[in-house]
């Protein structure tokens, strides 16, 4: 097998000066197809994410009898969110957790990739995770309450709401990893954070679940998007001053 | 510096004047006056370091000495606290992305993701690199370094010995004018060491720069066309290959450094 | 200000003495003020008074977490420590002035609306500010090497401080879809309340770059102590963690 080596025969990579760069988009791609290929291969995070989750929409069944005519309204939007936050956020953990367990931050450190497009790579592998998770919540969530979920409010809540989270979660993954009180550090970032996202969630749902009109999402999907444009925009670019203190 | 230049001819592996592909001046690494503290704690002090282009350097040193910490300060890894340095003609404070783009550092973290096969590995680094034909890359990696046999095998489940040689397939991907390899050796057997010197000659006979630390003295003479002991965060001694033999070194080591070799 | 940050490890000059004295002239003056000059409020009576120094502590609350906000950018443009240790003293200071606020906001509440909490937008809010200060905190102290610590927190003081006016409309807009039995009703300034009102937010102000300058002075002290065991840890030939 060294053979080849030795005889030459398999070309040694001939060492130029490079000037050709990669682009942004496809390294931003590699990495999030990276994050995601491990994910399928292993499943830890999505089942671990999805059960979880799960766990806390049956717990809240005891606390409310969801069944109950008024009650579904009233706390079916707060259950719901409550249950797909927390369990989104035990995913989030994974996003740099995986990394650092493995050591392979120094790996992406080394590569001559702007450090913004590591974190659109990441965001991108984790918005789909959680995405997935969602997708399997909503139904049991229908199942529990006799609610249909199939409600343009709610879906889009869902999105808008999904995707400044996970923005939000991507840059203080990236630092909570380096924290002491590793599984506490990223909840106490994240949530306190994320809370505009989490009342214009329930209450966009809310104005789902009782049909009212569309007006009434409005405040609702102000704040989302409010919140969605302006992180989507301050994330990437902290991230940069992040990911330099990621080596060892 | 832009746009790939051709190598030269690959020519016979000589300590005569050595080939410059980077058409940089005959300088790939240039290092003045580099520190480098942890906190108030001071690792580097005042280091100077040039190598030529298409040299094999080999830097041996006492534990702690900052060997690690040099290749990864040139390797953009960490900052360093006072000094320059350039690597392949670009500065490591303001060229970041140039610096990277031409160096491949080999150390004692494989940078492999345990969940991908090898193939996978490879193809991940390669687009990170911008490398042209990822797969086609990835493969003929994967067969120089003996692993086309692995090439589905997750990484997690290979020898360490394997893990290292995907690795270094990791390293030289993208096909890097200088290569930095920290302790490559380490409790490695005798074969591995013979590729080792194989590879980093013929590099060097395509004009490539390798920069390599090792804790044998035996081994380095071996692998080196120049030879550098560091101690105390300081270059103490410097010397062409050919000027030396072992034992002459050995009693350099132990001047320089007080440590037995 | 930043002159007044000392550079050297002395006991602190005359510069603070005079603040601080400055400082407590002031407070006296603002207790006379809020306690004999104003007038009595009409609806609440004397508990009323307490409104002044909720005001004035809110105020500053928020003073000191744009102070973090500016010194964390300050710290990611420029690297320089002072930056950090202002950002870590203003955020410190802030904390304690968000709980002042918050027990005055509760004592106020009690007595306007008959209940110790009510999730109204300026309360709930000031809890915000409250909970994500204290997780810029706890942030600090999980993560022990300095130049990381001193970058994560400047990051999430810039996220946290842009989040606050969004956490505030959304606050505001739950609100009016559940709106309060009780509805927190604006106070009214009488001419009368002048001088109490922006006196005690002059004397809080002051206060407040009184304790910033004596917080600062030491983190510097504290940061330089750090250095000094490390240093003596790896002097003696131990192990030292590079950070």
């Amino acid at each position: 097998m060294w053979e080849a080596l030795r005889k030459h025969t398999v070309a040694i990579p001939v060492p130029r000066l490079e000037g050709r760069r990669s682009s942004f988009l496809s390294q931003a791609m590699a990495v999030a197809a990276k994050d995601l290929r491990a994910e399928l291969r292993t499943k830890e995070v999505a089942s671990g994410t999805f059960v979880f989750a799960l766990l806390v929409l049956v717990i809240f069944n005891f606390a409310f009898d969801l069944r109950a005519g008024d009650n579904r309204t009233l706390a079916g939007p707060g259950i719901l969110w409550v249950s797909i936050t927390l369990g989104a956020m035990m995913g989030l953990s994974h996003v740099f957790g995986k990394e650092r367990e493995q050591g392979s931050i120094e790996g992406l450190l080394l590569c001559p990739v702007d450090r913004s497009a590591i974190y659109v790579g990441k965001f991108a592998a984790a918005l789909v995770l959680t995405a997935a998770v969602e997708l399997a919540i909503l139904p049991l969530f229908a199942l529990f309450t006799d609610l249909s979920v199939l409600l343009p409010p709610l879906l889009l809540t869902v999105v808008l709401g999904t995707i400044g989270f996970v923005a939000v979660g991507t840059l203080f993954s990236a630092m909570a990893v380096h924290a002491r009180t590793r599984e506490l550090m990223l909840p106490l970032l994240v949530l306190p954070v994320a809370i505009p996202i989490i009342v214009a969630a329930i209450e966009g749902t809310r104005v789902g679940f009782e049909g009212k009109p569309w007006a009434d999402m409005l405040p609702w999907l102000t704040i989302l998007t409010a919140f969605d444009a302006v992180f989507l925009v301050l994330c990437p670019w902290l991230f940069q001053y992040v990911m330099e203190e990621m080596g060892s | 510096m832009t746009g790939s230049l051709e190598s030269t001819q690959p020519a016979p592996a000589t300590t005569a004047a050595p080939t410059d592909v980077s058409g940089n001046g005959a300088w790939d690494v240039e290092v003045r006056g580099l520190r480098k503290s942890f906190g108030s704690v001071p690792v580097l002090r005042g280091l100077n370091l040039r190598i030529a282009a298409g040299q094999r350097a080999v830097i041996v040193g006492p534990n702690g000495s900052g060997k690690t910490t040099l290749l990864k300060i040139l390797a953009t890894l960490l900052r360093p606290s006072a000094g320059a340095a350039r690597v392949a003609g670009f500065d490591i404070r303001s060229q970041t992305s140039e610096v990277r783009r031409n160096i491949g550092l080999l150390c004692h973290q494989t940078y492999l993701y345990g969940e991908l096969t090898c193939q996978e590995n490879l193809l991940f680094y390669a687009r990170m690199y911008g490398v042209v034909d990822p797969p086609q890359r990835s493969r003929a990696m994967l067969r120089l370094v003996g692993l086309e046999g692995q090439t589905d095998t997750l990484a997690r489940s290979l020898s360490r010995g394997m893990q290292q040689r995907l690795a270094l397939a990791r390293a030289i991907i993208h096909e890097p004018l200088v290569l930095l390899l920290d302790e490559p050796d380490t409790g490695l057997d005798q074969r591995w060491a013979d590729v080792l010197r194989d590879l980093v000659a013929e590099r060097a006979a395509q004009g490539g720069t390798t920069l390599l630390t090792t804790h044998n003295l035996e081994r380095s003479l071996d692998l080196a066309d120049r030879v550098a002991v560091l101690n105390g965060g300081r270059i103490v001694f410097s010397a062409r290959r050919d000027d030396l033999d072992v034992g002459s070194f050995k009693e350099a080591y132990s001047r320089h450094t007080g440590a037995a070799a | 200000m930043k002159g007044l940050l000392p550079t050297t490890l002395e006991p602190l000059g005359r510069g603070h003495r005079l603040l601080g004295a400055a400082a407590l002239a002031l407070i006296l003056a603002a207790l006379v003020a809020v306690f004999v000059q104003a007038p009595t409020e009409k609806h609440l009576g004397d508990v009323q008074r307490i409104f002044y120094f909720h005001v004035a502590c809110a105020w500053t609350a928020f003073l000191s977490f744009f102070l973090v906000f500016v010194s964390s950018l300050a710290y990611l443009r420029t690297r320089r420590a002072a930056w950090d240790m202002l950002a870590v003293s203003a955020a410190e200071i802030g904390v304690v002035f968000t709980s002042i606020a918050l027990l005055t906001g509760s004592i106020w509440a009690k007595h306007a609306w008959g209940t110790w909490w009510e999730w109204e937008p300026r309360l709930t809010t000031t809890l915000l500010l409250w909970l994500i200060y204290v997780a810029y905190l706890m942030l600090r102290s999980a993560i022990p090497e300095a130049s990381r610590r001193a970058t994560f927190s400047a990051v999430f003081g810039i996220v946290g401080f842009v989040d606050v006016p969004i956490v505030f409309m959304s606050i505001r807009w739950w609100r009016s879809i559940h709106p309060a039995v009780v509805s927190g009703r604006g106070m009214d300034l009488d001419v009368a309340m002048y001088p109490a009102f922006f006196l005690s937010l002059v004397a809080f102000s002051l206060v407040f770059v009184s304790l910033l300058t004596l917080r600062t002075a030491l983190e510097r002290s504290r940061q330089q102590l750090e250095e000094m065991k490390r240093r003596a840890i790896f002097d003696l030939g131990g192990e030292v963690s590079h950070g």
